[in-house]
C-alpha cells in the first residue's frame, strides 16, 4: 500500500502520467499548493504567461500544432474569468484542452469568498465538459476522464475546478489505466452501407466537389484525404479551419471556400452535383445563405464524428457518422473494390473550373508607393519556403494569410476560426513553438489584434521564444473599416486608432528586435533578414506600414448566396 | 408540434443545469420539465415538453446526446406512450360552492386532499389537456392557487428507457 500524498502532488503525478511536458499558467492563492508541487519536479515545464487568456491560447495552439492535449493552469476568480475567452476560443474550434482552475476551499464555496467564482457555471456553455472536484479521492479519476473526454470523439476543452483544500487533503494515489463513462461512447466506425452508397454516388458524379474542414486536421486525416482526392481526381477545397489538409500547391486544390473564398471554390460548391463534405459543418462563413445554398440541386455526402453537425444547417443525403480517418479508409476500400473509374464527364467539369480559375480572383491591386498586405504574405511564403507554422489574429490580415500563404501540410495554419478571437496570434505562436521546438513560427497580425495580448512579448523574452511577428499595420480595424466602406457609406465609426505605439521601440523595450518597413522594395529584404540565421534566436517584430485602403476580396456579403461574390477586379 | 423528450442522466450536481442551459443557449423552448431520481439512485430521469419542427427536435435530441452526463434520450411522443401530470388546485369552498366543487372534483375523478372552513385543495392527475379542462370548468373567481408538476411520461409495452 502506497503512502497518502496531497491532492496537489496527485494532480502533478496525473499530468506526468498523461505525458504532459508543458503547461501554461499563472499562479494565485487557490493554486499555490499545486505550484509548490510543480516547483519540486522537473518533467513538466511551466510557462509563466502575463495574462491567463494567453495561457489558454498558448495551450490551445500547442494542441492545434501537434496532436496532443494542451494544458493550462489558472487560479480562482479572475484567473478563471480571464481564461474564459481562451476556453471559448478552443471550444468553437473543437480543440482538446484540459484547463485546471483553482477554487476557494470547499467550505467557502457559495459564501462570496475572496477570488471566488462559479467556474463550472461560468464555463458550462463553452466547454465540452467540466468538473468540480470536491473530494481528493476523486481527483485522479477526474483527471483521467478529463483527458479522455478532451481528446476523444469531437474534441474540446474540459475544465477541472479544484478547491484549495482538496489540493491539501491526502490520499493514496493510483492513476487509472482505463476510463469507462457509461454516458459517453463516441462512434468511431462509419456505417458500412452508407459508405458504400457514398462510393457509388462519387463514381457516378459528373460534377463532383470535395469540401473538407477542420475535422480532417483534428483527426489527423490529411493523408487518407489526399489519397482519396488523388484517387478520384476530384477538385477539393479546404475551409479556413481545414487549410493544409490537402496541399494548396496541388492542381486539384481550388483554394478556400466561403465569404473570402476563391471564385472557383465557391462556384464549384454551388454548381457541383455531388458534394463530399468531410469534417466540415456548413457554417455561415462557408456556405453563405443556407436557403440560397439549398436551391442548387446536388447530392451531399457528409462525414462527421458529431451527429449534431449533420443536417444542422443543410439537409444531407448520405450522412456518415464516424471518425474521419476510419471512414475515409473504408471509403477508399469500397472504391477500390468497385474498381470502376469516376465518370468521364468529370473532364468537362474541370474545363468549367478552368474558366472560373481564369477569373484569377486572388489578383489584387498593385501599388508601387505603398506596401500591399497580400504581397507581404506572398513574400513570407517565399522566404519561409511555404514551410512555416503561421498563426494569425482576426481580421483582414487573417484572411490575407489564409488566401496567400499556400499551406501544404496540416497543423501549420493556426487561427481562431469559430469564435474569431482577436489577440490569439502571439500566444498561439508561443504555443506552437513549445509543441514544435526549433520550428519556424510566423505570427501574421494587425496593429489592433496584436495589442490585445501584446504583454506576451515579455513571456517570449523570459523563455526565449524566437517567433517572428508580421504586423500588417494600416492604422484601422481593417475588416471593420472594410464593412463600413461597403455597407455604411464610408462612415468609419470608431475603427481608426490614432496614437499607436512605435512598435519597433516597443519590441526593443521588451528586449526584442524591432523593424519598421514602409516601402514595398524593403519587404523582401526585411523578411529575409528576420528569418535568417542572424535572428535565429531572436523574436523579430516587423511593423509593415501597409496601404490602409486594401480590402479582402473576393467577398460574399453576410446573408448572401455563395455565388454572389464581389471580386477585386470590380475595385482594381 | 409538441414533443415529449425523456432523458436519462447521471444524478450529479450540475447535470440538470447542463440540460437547461443547452435549451436556453440554443433558443429551444421548454414548456415543462420534471426531474427525479430513478429506481437506480445514480440516475435521474427528466421528462421535458418542448415544441418545434421535426428538424429542431432532431437537433434537440442530438445536442442532448452530446452532453457527457446524458446517458440516453428518446422522443417519447413519436410512438405510443402514456403521459400524466399532477395538479393541485386550491379553491374557495364556501356556501353553495362547497358542494359544487366536490361534485366537479368527482366528475374529473379528482380528490379533495385538504379541507378547511373556506377552501379545498383538489388533487387531479391526467393528461395536460384534462387538467386544462378542469381548470377551465371552475369559476376563475374561486381559484386561489394552482400548482402543476409538469408532464411525466413513459413508453407503452416493450418500449423502455433504461440503461
Amino acid at each position: 500500500m502506497s503512502a497518502a500524498i496531497s491532492g496537489a502532488e496527485i494532480l502533478v503525478k496525473c499530468l506526468q502520467a498523461e505525458n504532459v511536458d508543458t503547461i501554461f499558467g499563472y499562479p494565485g492563492g487557490s493554486v499555490l499548493h499545486i505550484y509548490d508541487e510543480l516547483f519540486k519536479q522537473d518533467t513538466i515545464h511551466h510557462v509563466l504567461v502575463r495574462h491567463e487568456q494567453a495561457a489558454v491560447h498558448a495551450a490551445d495552439a500547442y494542441s492545434r500544432s501537434s496532436q496532443r492535449v494542451g494544458v493550462a493552469l489558472v487560479t480562482s476568480g479572475p484567473g478563471l474569468t480571464n481564461a474564459v475567452t481562451g476556453i471559448a476560443t478552443a471550444y468553437y474550434d473543437s480543440i482538446p484542452l484540459v484547463v485546471i482552475s483553482g477554487q476557494v476551499p470547499t467550505f467557502y464555496i457559495g459564501q462570496d469568498a475572496f477570488q471566488e467564482s462559479d467556474a463550472v457555471g461560468i464555463t458550462r456553455p463553452c466547454v465540452k465538459h467540466n468538473f468540480l472536484v470536491k473530494d481528493v479521492k476523486d481527483l485522479a479519476e477526474t483527471v483521467k476522464k478529463a483527458f479522455h473526454i478532451a481528446r476523444s470523439g469531437r474534441p474540446g476543452p474540459v475544465l477541472i475546478d479544484i478547491p484549495k483544500d482538496v489540493t491539501a487533503h491526502r490520499t493514496e494515489f493510483t492513476y487509472p489505466d482505463t476510463v469507462n463513462i457509461r454516458s459517453y461512447n463516441p462512434v468511431v466506425k462509419g456505417h458500412q452501407g452508407q459508405i458504400k452508397k457514398a462510393a457509388h454516388l462519387l463514381l457516378e458524379a459528373k460534377r463532383p466537389m470535395i469540401y473538407s474542414g477542420g475535422g480532417v486536421i483534428l483527426s489527423d486525416a490529411a493523408d487518407p484525404l489526399t489519397k482519396l482526392a488523388r484517387y478520384l481526381g476530384f477538385p477539393i477545397t479546404n475551409t479556413l479551419m481545414g487549410l493544409g489538409a490537402y496541399p494548396a500547391t496541388d492542381k486539384q486544390f481550388m483554394g478556400m471556400p466561403g465569404m473570402h473564398g476563391t471564385y472557383e471554390a465557391n462556384m464549384a460548391m454551388q454548381h457541383c452535383d455531388v458534394l463530399l463534405a468531410i469534417g466540415a459543418r456548413f457554417d455561415d462563413r462557408v456556405i453563405g445563405n443556407p436557403e440560397d445554398f439549398a436551391t442548387h440541386p446536388r447530392k451531399i455526402i457528409h462525414i462527421d464524428i458529431d451527429p449534431s453537425s449533420i443536417s444542422k444547417r443543410v439537409k444531407v443525403d448520405v450522412p456518415i457518422v464516424g471518425n474521419v480517418p476510419d471512414v475515409l479508409e473504408e471509403l477508399m476500400k469500397q472504391l477500390e473494390a468497385i474498381g470502376s473509374k469516376p465518370d468521364a464527364a468529370v473532364a468537362q467539369w474541370w474545363e468549367t473550373i478552368a474558366d472560373w480559375r481564369g477569373r484569377n480572383s486572388l489578383n489584387y491591386r498593385k501599388n508601387p508607393e505603398k506596401i500591399m498586405p497580400q504581397a507581404v504574405v506572398e513574400k513570407l511564403w517565399e522566404v519561409t519556403k511555404g514551410d512555416a507554422f503561421v498563426t494569425s489574429d482576426v481580421g483582414q490580415h487573417q484572411m490575407f494569410a489564409a488566401q496567400y500563404y499556400k499551406f501544404d501540410k496540416p497543423r501549420r495554419w493556426i487561427n481562431s476560426g469559430g469564435l474569431g478571437t482577436m489577440g490569439v496570434g502571439l500566444p498561439y505562436a508561443m504555443g506552437v513553438r513549445y509543441a514544435n521546438p526549433g520550428a519556424t513560427v510566423a505570427c501574421v497580425t494587425g496593429e489592433a489584434s496584436i495589442q490585445m495580448c501584446i504583454q506576451e512579448l515579455s513571456t517570449c523574452k523570459q523563455y526565449n521564444v524566437p517567433v517572428k511577428i508580421i504586423n500588417l499595420n494600416n492604422g484601422y480595424l481593417g475588416m471593420v473599416r472594410q464593412w463600413q466602406e461597403m455597407f455604411y457609406e464610408n462612415r468609419y465609426s470608431h475603427s481608426y486608432m490614432s496614437s499607436l505605439p512605435d512598435f519597433m521601440k516597443l519590441a526593443e523595450a521588451y528586449g526584442h528586435v524591432g523593424m519598421r518597413i514602409e516601402r514595398p522594395e524593403d519587404v523582401g529584404p526585411a523578411l529575409e533578414l528576420a528569418f535568417s540565421d542572424k535572428h535565429k534566436n531572436d523574436l523579430v517584430f516587423m511593423d509593415f506600414i501597409i496601404d490602409p485602403t486594401a480590402n479582402v476580396f473576393p467577398m460574399v456579403s453576410a446573408g448572401k448566396g455563395l455565388s454572389d461574390m464581389v471580386l477585386a477586379e470590380d475595385h482594381l | 408540434m409538441r414533443h415529449i423528450i425523456s432523458i436519462l442522466l447521471e444524478n450529479e450536481s450540475g447535470a440538470l443545469s447542463r440540460v437547461a442551459g443547452l435549451f436556453s443557449a440554443r433558443g429551444y423552448n421548454i414548456q415543462s420539465l420534471t426531474v427525479a431520481p430513478t429506481e437506480d439512485p445514480s440516475l435521474s430521469r427528466i421528462t421535458l415538453v418542448t415544441s418545434g419542427t421535426d428538424d429542431i427536435v432532431e437537433q434537440i435530441t442530438k445536442q442532448l446526446n452530446k452532453l457527457v452526463d446524458v446517458v440516453k434520450v428518446i422522443d417519447l411522443s413519436e410512438a405510443p406512450h402514456v403521459e400524466r401530470e399532477l395538479l393541485m388546485i386550491k379553491v374557495r369552498a364556501t356556501g353553495k360552492d362547497r358542494e359544487e366543487m366536490k361534485r366537479l372534483a368527482d366528475i374529473f375523478r379528482g380528490h379533495i386532499i385538504d379541507v378547511t372552513d373556506s377552501a379545498y385543495v383538489v388533487e387531479l392527475t391526467g393528461t395536460s389537456n384534462k387538467l386544462d379542462s378542469f381548470i377551465a370548468a371552475i369559476d376563475p373567481a374561486l381559484i386561489l392557487e394552482t400548482v402543476r408538476s409538469g408532464v411525466s411520461g413513459i413508453g407503452r409495452g416493450d418500449r423502455m428507457l433504461k440503461v
